[in-house]
């Protein structure tokens, strides 16, 4: 635990390094915000309700998936599959600490960080133009279990994609396929809500869900009472899914790793 | 200028080459990106899955906004993309390599690299265009032809020299290149959709300031025969050109001053 705890310092220490990334990154999610606010109400011009989100609920998921698109690492993780690529993964595989409890730690050290800096000044920004919704203290917990699962899932995946390096020579073009994926079925270009049924139906069935949209709907109060437990249930099983798949993949390629020295 | 045009084919042409030695690589990648392109159109589908018309416009009109502008966006990310690539150089202080040769710095950044799997974008821009032209009808005629032929590379100049400008930041910065994100990804998206349904303020800051609304929007409502809702001058609907040259001019002059204040970093 101990250990943990001080990986996790590195992985706020890293990204706390750079304030003036963070602030170009905090501007850009601020315009891209607005931009994708003002595109959506537009359909609210036409109609009152689309999958049961009024206009409120559908600028409050735009301000808070832009809120978390760094917090769940969304756009594309692939420090891991560099260092199977250039073989430091041999240094890290004779370390007493198992890979991914090592990104895990990490992640959950960085997670904090982007909340805090990239999630908190845009979704600031949004609250003074637009009426969000804010929710009761009960709800705010349960958002912040929500999204440390999300944290989770979202490096469940992102530990996978990154794992088939092992077997890849060139491991972008996975890279770029799986953030695509996860970018649209997590509901980050659009709320799952606007997706016509079948498609709404596939994207609760994958795992990509519990990386934003569960979350979102946590903190919009569209699930309470029992539906509440269900959602944060099979967010916890996806990522112990994806942490377990992770773990098999891993054991799998140490196997066929052969470092030619260095 | 033509002597320039020669030298930067030919230093394209060895990158090319290079990029064609693995074929099936180059391939996968090209297709990987022209299928994966179609996920964010799926997005404009879905969104008018929802309603019939988006401000006025059906989803044909916006998918000719959305294909012009993405044909403009994937030559512009093809021929100057890399220049993300300068806050390295910065930081290295491999840029003072660019200085001592007998060309301009950003003539040979450009000329440094070009990515053929970015026209997978492309690709799908004109697939996304053939699906626009089925369900729009437009009155062709050699006015309407002639802007279809102007507003691509007219866009395509303003992209770039948006994209030019921004990583101008990095000389002050290093970093930045994020900061740049929300003038060309922010630009592009923003020029998907009809310019009316923004906030009076934002449609100033990155629709006429930041000239993207002369991308798509203004030659598209000429083109489709629409009118403007904003009843601006029709005058505006022609002057994509003009812009895209003063906006060249512009990213031309910010470039120059920023390398003017380059100090190296002693590579």
């Amino acid at each position: 635990m101990r250990l943990d705890w001080e990986i996790a310092k590195r992985g706020w220490r890293r990204y706390a390094a750079y304030p003036a990334a963070t602030w170009a990154g905090v501007f850009t999610n601020t315009v891209f915000g607005f931009v994708q606010a003002y595109i959506l109400l537009a359909v609210y011009r036409h109609r009152t309700d689309v999958g049961g989100y009024d206009a409120g609920d559908t600028v409050t998921y735009v301000w808070l998936a832009q809120a978390l698109i760094m917090t769940v690492y969304i756009f594309g993780w692939e420090e891991l599959a560099l260092r199977i690529r250039d073989g430091s993964i041999a240094t890290d595989l004779s370390r007493p600490v198992n890979p991914q409890r090592y990104w895990l730690a990490f992640d959950l050290g960085r997670a904090p960080y982007h909340f805090v800096f990239r999630g908190i000044p845009p979704f600031v920004v949004g609250a003074f133009v637009f009426d969000l919704h804010y929710p009761s203290p009960g709800l705010a917990v349960a958002f912040a279990v929500s999204v440390g699962l999300a944290v989770v899932v979202s490096l469940g995946f992102r530990f996978l994609y990154n794992v088939a390096a092992f077997w890849l020579i060139d491991h972008r073009g996975v890279l770029r396929l799986s953030v695509t994926v996860s970018l649209f079925f997590s509901g980050m270009i659009l709320p799952i809500a606007f997706f016509p049924g079948w498609l709404a139906a596939v994207a609760h069935a994958l795992p990509f869900a519990s990386i934003l949209q569960v979350p979102v709907d946590i903190y919009l109060g569209k699930h309470t009472g029992a539906d509440l437990a269900g959602a944060l249930a099979v967010q916890a099983g996806w990522a112990l899914t994806l942490l377990a798949l992770g773990q098999l993949a891993l054991a799998r390629g140490t196997r066929k790793v052969v470092i030619q020295g260095g | 200028m033509v002597d320039g045009l020669r030298v930067y084919g030919r230093l394209i042409a060895a990158q090319v080459r290079s990029q064609l030695q693995y074929r099936a690589s180059f391939a996968l990648d090209a297709a990987g990106t022209f299928l994966i392109s179609f996920l964010d159109f799926l997005a404009v589908l879905v969104l008018f899955h929802n309603v019939p018309r988006l401000a006025g416009w059906s989803v044909h009109e916006v998918a000719f906004l959305y294909a012009t502008s993405s044909v403009a966006f994937a030559l512009a990310d093809l021929i100057v993309g890399h220049l993300e690539s300068l806050s390295q150089r910065l930081r290295t202080g491999t840029f003072d390599i660019l200085l001592v040769r007998p060309r301009g710095t950003l003539f040979q950044m450009i000329a440094s690299e070009l990515a053929l799997r970015r026209l997978g974008r492309f690709a799908q821009g004109c697939v996304v265009f053939g699906y626009a032209l089925t369900g729009t009808h437009i009155d062709w005629d050699v006015g309407r032809a002639l802007m279809l032929v102007v507003m691509v590379p007219a866009g395509f100049v303003i992209f770039a020299s948006v994209w030019v400008a921004g990583m101008c930041v990095m000389f002050w910065t290093t970093e930045g290149g994020e900061f740049t994100n929300a003038f060309t990804y922010g630009g592009q998206f923003l020029t998907q959709y009809p310019i009316d349904v923004y906030s009076a303020w934002l449609r100033r800051f990155l629709a006429y300031l930041v000239p993207m609304a002369f991308v798509s929007y203004f030659p598209a409502l000429y083109i489709l025969g629409k009118d403007d809702p904003l009843g601006l001058p029709r005058l505006l609907q022609f002057s994509s050109p003009l812009v895209a040259v003063a906006a060249a001019c512009a990213a031309g002059l910010v470039w120059r001053a920023a390398v003017r204040r380059y100090r190296s970093a002693g590579g």
